[in-house]
């Protein structure tokens, strides 16, 4: 009879279990290392080490590896992109209220949470948009001066804001009785999501000026917040009709045979749970508005990605493609991931709470 | 009189004709708002511009486009040049795609970490960035035409793309195409009759290596004797450049690796949560009747993954269909770059033109759709 | 009575008069300029020495010039101009919509913009030429021995189809690339894509400095078309095109008569020349006339300059372009520039 091997040492073993079980594991496995450190070895070189993090201009940038020396001299570009600098008090201003609401909101101790969320809603844009456009005792920016990070944040806030209660709209419509809404919302959606994201703002800037009545100027900007908010609020649409699907029809019959009436039981019953089941597939379509911001580049809006091909343009910073590329990229990733993460956080504990 | 408007039917039909025709006054409101300010300024409307001569040059095409052929030809080429990428990418992003799925759900916490950290890049970056990166990337990576990497001194790779013979003769290839076709309609038949003949008798039929044979090995020998038959037009280089032969220009193969490995991400979710919905007792017992882990995964969990696959999936390919628009931004002639781009620009219609392109997304989205949700509908899992 | 009658028929005259003098074809972009307070200006991207914006936004060029003249003479002040960068492709529709009030943008005058786009070309503040910049290296000699290369090009522009004809018509094979915007060609033409990119003369003087080194570059000296560019309005209100028309008419008479922004106090106060003396409001109300100033040319010659000052500065010998007046000098110095008369 053969007696088993001595057992190895506790993180050996789980060592031996996860990567080497079998012989295609082992194989595998070490492919694998070896291409971790093929590619990472050079990559964390050119990123950290042997990157030049101090001077002013191109003449510093004397290593081989990134020259953060031009991200640092153009930071202030990359956040706000031409907005006048005695101004960008109220940019800082606005973000720090958004950030400041942000934080309260997700407080799970703050008394009426739900009114304090939906004040917040109906007062804050209005307050932004005065902040970042002027008049009424500030000095006016026009729009195209904004950009950079501070546009993208603009767009992918604001087109979200007009998105959501439309798509909530749309998703109800769409499970309507009356058969000409459902038809109209059924159209709406499934118009929008059929065509790419370029074609909608390209037709928004173009077309929009053409079906107003002269004179009546829509802004640049203003086009294409509207263009990614109708696209998106038709992905919205759906991904709040699957929280309604999911909703058992008992609750709305028990709702009726109490006699509330179609607003009331929406409003009270239907949406807040339907909400709360959709909030996942919803954070994935602002996530990828978020991404879809950078499109808004074809028609010369300059945001995070439009300000860096700017910067790159420059001709004292000729040949920082990759450094201002991978800024602006590494931006979008810990934005996108930050906001995914929160996502399946939420997912969880909703889970946990409706035991699930 | 009062019952009659509280009637639900009536309060129905009024809430919608009011709806209607809302609806109605705003549509009315912008199309003359839209007639009228065209009319003022002087642009021409109608589609008559589609027969005009383009005099747009596109490079690379399939269709043999010229700069004298219509602005209808030049819609041609971008639709044909858009499936070309989209097909290309859609099998390169679903045979990635899977891979990483399933690396990810692999024991091996090595493999699974790549796979997450694979999936979790490309999920969060935009795809223009992936664009602008390979085709730049690409670019820059490969060398000059005359010092171009050459494969048996017929393939040459360089700056510029990759240049391949093409054959003068086709009717070669031609009867070798009509050949695989029988060939594929033979191993479908013997396929059948093999399972046919196992459920009768209880006897395995070698139907891989019958059919390794015919769908393998035998069309390869006729495209190779195809090959042989006609003469080729072989890339040269002549001046600047290699002429002749077929090039695949390099924002084409830019854009087919962003889409696929963009794509390929998403979709390995999509796997994974198919995968990952087949219950562990489906599996458990599979293992138990005496079932290699191959033939589990081919008849036990694949056939029930499917199903929870298809849907999602079918919304990613439509997403890199609308996503093939990105080819605008690196000069691929697709129909976005050549037609809502150049052509707008050339005849200043942009009603029509815009009109035109979101038909034609619109109709391949509506294509793609109603073939997956047959292809759904014939492989759900008929349940009791 | 009498004393009545006369006063009535005083009153009626000055109505009349009034009325008269009144009568100017009404002008919506005129008005709306001076209600906004400001000119909206449709220039390029970004191309240095015709309309380029340096780090801190402020505008620059010969084009930027003009709008700024422009500004001068209908609002007497030739910071009140506000810029819009625009691409190749977004130009049109952007005048057309009414967002700017003229283009200034290099834009080559062509029989079909002119007739099917509803765009109308108000005079040539720019004589441009086709040419190529190839590596130097490659050692080109002139524009044939560029057959079976690859051409990088902004797509839209005339650029595109004179340089397809041009080879067509010889029997040239050579690959086009066409860009959605003019710094996406230079870049993919820099990183090696193509062999050879293709522009004016001026522009590439101008975008020669975005090479990573531009003395691997070389710029031909073969010109394989004429592209007269100039500024560009809508159809439609005439009395803005008139004076689009006329204030570039302006900057190229002033040079033509010799006032410069430093001598143009003193021949408004002492010259006799009558011509002269019109231009600058010291005799004849001709602002009047398009309902402008009489100042409108004073003012923009002192402001920014006659053509010369301007040319010489963004794009000529004062400017990193160095580019010789050529064509763009005076008709009487040789070149094709030519005012009909102020009278």
């Amino acid at each position: 009879m053969k007696t088993a091997a001595p057992p190895l040492p506790g993180w050996l073993a789980i060592l031996r279990q996860r990567l080497f079980a079998t012989w295609l594991d082992t194989v595998a496995s070490l492919l694998c290392l070896y291409v971790v450190w093929r590619v990472s070895l050079p990559l964390v070189d050119w990123l950290l080490v042997e990157a030049s993090w101090q001077g002013a201009s191109r003449d510093d940038c004397t290593s081989r590896g990134a020259c953060w020396v031009f991200i640092r001299a153009r930071f202030a570009q990359f956040m706000y992109g031409q907005y006048p600098v005695p101004e960008r008090w109220r940019v800082d201003l606005l973000g720090l209220l958004v950030l400041f609401a942000g934080l309260a909101l997700s407080w799970r101790g703050l008394p009426r949470r739900k009114e304090t969320a939906i004040a917040a809603a109906i007062v804050l844009p209005p307050i932004g948009i005065w902040l970042l456009h002027g008049g009424f005792g500030l000095k006016i920016v026009e729009t195209r001066e904004w950009g950079g990070l501070m546009l993208t944040l603009f767009l992918a806030i604001y087109a979200g804001l007009i998105a959501v209660p439309l798509g909530i709209l749309l998703a109800l419509g769409r499970r309507s009785r009356l058969p000409l809404i459902r038809f109209a919302s059924v159209v709406f959606i499934e118009f929008w999501r059929g065509v790419p994201i370029i074609t909608v703002i390209f037709l928004a800037s173009l077309l929009l000026p053409l079906i107003m009545p002269t004179g009546f100027n829509v802004d640049r900007l203003a086009r294409a917040v509207i263009g990614l908010a109708f696209v998106i609020a038709a992905y919205m649409a759906e991904a709040v009709r699957g929280g309604l699907q999911a909703l058992p029809d008992g609750q709305t019959e028990a709702a009726q045979a109490l006699g509330l009436g179609y607003w009331r039981i929406t409003r009270l019953i239907v949406l807040p749970q339907a909400l709360r089941i959709s909030l996942p597939a919803m954070t994935n379509e602002f996530i990828s508005l978020f991404k879809s911001t950078t499109l808004v580049l074809i028609v010369s809006i300059f945001d995070l990605l439009g300000i860096a091909q700017a910067a790159l343009a420059d001709p004292a910073w000729v040949g920082m493609n990759m450094e201002a590329y991978v800024f602006a990229g590494a931006i979008y990733w810990f934005a996108c991931f930050g906001l995914s993460q929160w996502s399946r956080s939420q997912e969880k504990r909703l889970q946990a709470a409706h035991g699930r | 009189m009062k019952a009659f408007l509280r009637d639900r039917k009536v309060r129905d039909i009024f809430w919608q004709v009011l709806a209607t025709i809302a609806l109605v006054a705003v549509v009315v409101f912008f199309v003359k708002n839209a007639s009228d300010n065209m009319v003022k300024a002087g642009i021409a409307s109608g589609f008559n511009f589609l027969w005009r001569d383009s005099g747009i040059e596109v490079p690379f095409n399939l269709t043999g486009y010229k700069p004298s052929d219509t602005i209808w030809a030049l819609l041609w080429t971008g639709i044909v040049n858009t499936i070309l990428v989209s097909v290309a990418s859609v099998f390169l992003a679903t045979v990635v795609g899977f891979t990483v799925g399933l690396m990810r759900l692999s024991r091996n916490w090595l493999l699974s970490t790549l796979a997450a950290v694979y999936i979790e890049f490309v999920r969060n970056i935009p795809l223009l960035f992936f664009v602008l990166f390979w085709y730049f990337g690409v670019l820059a990576a490969l060398p000059t035409p005359k010092e171009s990497f050459d494969f048996l001194g017929v393939i040459f790779l360089n700056r510029r793309g990759l240049s391949i013979p093409t054959p003068n003769d086709l009717g070669g290839f031609r009867l070798a195409l009509l050949a695989i076709l029988v060939l594929i309609v033979a191993q479908i038949v013997l396929a059948r009759w093999a399972r046919a003949r196992q459920a009768r008798t209880g006897q395995d039929f070698p139907v891989w290596i019958a059919g390794f044979a015919l769908c393998g090995a035998l069309p390869l020998a006729l495209l190779v004797a195809a090959g042989a038959v006609t003469s080729w037009d072989q890339p040269i280089l002549r001046g600047f450049n290699y002429r002749g032969g077929f090039v695949l220009v390099p924002e084409f193969v830019a854009l087919f690796m962003a889409l696929s490995t963009y794509t390929a991400g998403f979709i390995a979710e999509v796997v994974r949560g198919g995968i990952q919905s087949v219950r562990q007792g489906q599996i458990d017992a599979a293992r138990a009747l005496g079932l290699t882990p191959g033939r589990v995964v081919r008849l036990v969990v694949i056939p029930q993954a499917m199903p929870v696959i298809t849907p999602p999936i079918t919304s990613q390919y439509l997403n890199l269909i609308k996503n093939s628009s990105f080819g605008a931004a690196i000069a691929y002639p697709e129909i976005v770059a050549v037609f809502m781009g150049s052509a707008l620009v050339a005849t200043g219609q942009a009603i029509e033109i815009i009109a035109i392109t979101l038909g034609i997304y619109l109709a391949i989205g509506l294509a793609v759709s109603v073939f997956m949700n047959w292809y759904n509908a014939r492989h759900k899992l008929v349940t009791r | 009575m009498k004393f009545i009658a006369l006063v009535a028929a005083a009153a009626a005259a000055f109505v009349a008069g009034s009325a008269a003098a009144q009568q100017l074809a009404p002008s919506p972009t005129l008005d709306a300029i001076k209600a906004r307070g400001h000119i909206e200006c449709g220039v390029h991207l970004g191309l240095p020495g015709f309309s380029f914006a340096n780090d801190k936004g402020e505008w620059s060029g010969l084009d930027v010039d003009y709008c700024k003249a422009l500004a001068a003479a209908v609002l007497g002040d030739s910071t009140k101009v506000k810029f819009t960068p625009t691409s190749v492709q977004q130009r049109w529709a952007v005048l057309q919509s009414g967002q700017v009030d003229l283009l200034s943008r290099n834009t080559t005058i062509t029989f079909s913009r002119n007739a099917t786009l509803g765009v109308n070309f108000q005079g040539i503040n720019f004589y441009e030429g086709q040419t190529f910049v190839v590596r130097t290296k490659a050692k080109v000699a002139a524009v044939k021995d560029l057959a079976d290369a690859t051409i990088c090009v902004a797509a839209g522009s005339t650029e595109e189809k004179m340089a397809a004809d041009w080879f067509r018509e010889r029997q040239l094979k050579v690959t086009i690339i066409n860009f959605q915007k003019n710094d996406d060609a230079i870049s993919a033409y820099d990183q090696g894509r193509c062999d050879a990119y293709t522009a004016g003369v001026g522009a590439l003087a101008g975008q020669r400095i975005k090479f990573k080194d531009s003395a691997e570059h070389q710029i031909l000296t073969e010109i394989i078309s004429n592209d007269p560019q100039g500024p560009v309005t809508r159809w439609g209100d005439e009395r803005w095109q008139l004076v689009v028309r006329w204030v570039l008419n302006a900057q190229i008479a002033a040079e033509a008569l010799g006032v410069t922004s430093k001598n143009v106090d003193e021949m408004k106060a002492k010259s006799t020349n009558a011509e002269v003396r019109r231009l600058l409001g010291a005799d004849g109300k001709f602002g009047a006339m398009m309902g402008l100033s009489d100042d409108w040319a004073y003012n923009l010659i002192k402001q920014v300059g006659n053509y010369g000052e301007s040319y010489e500065r963004t794009v000529g010998m004062g400017s990193p372009l160095k580019l010789q007046r050529g064509a763009n000098a005076l008709w009487t110095k040789g070149g094709l520039l030519f005012t009909p008369p102020f009278q």
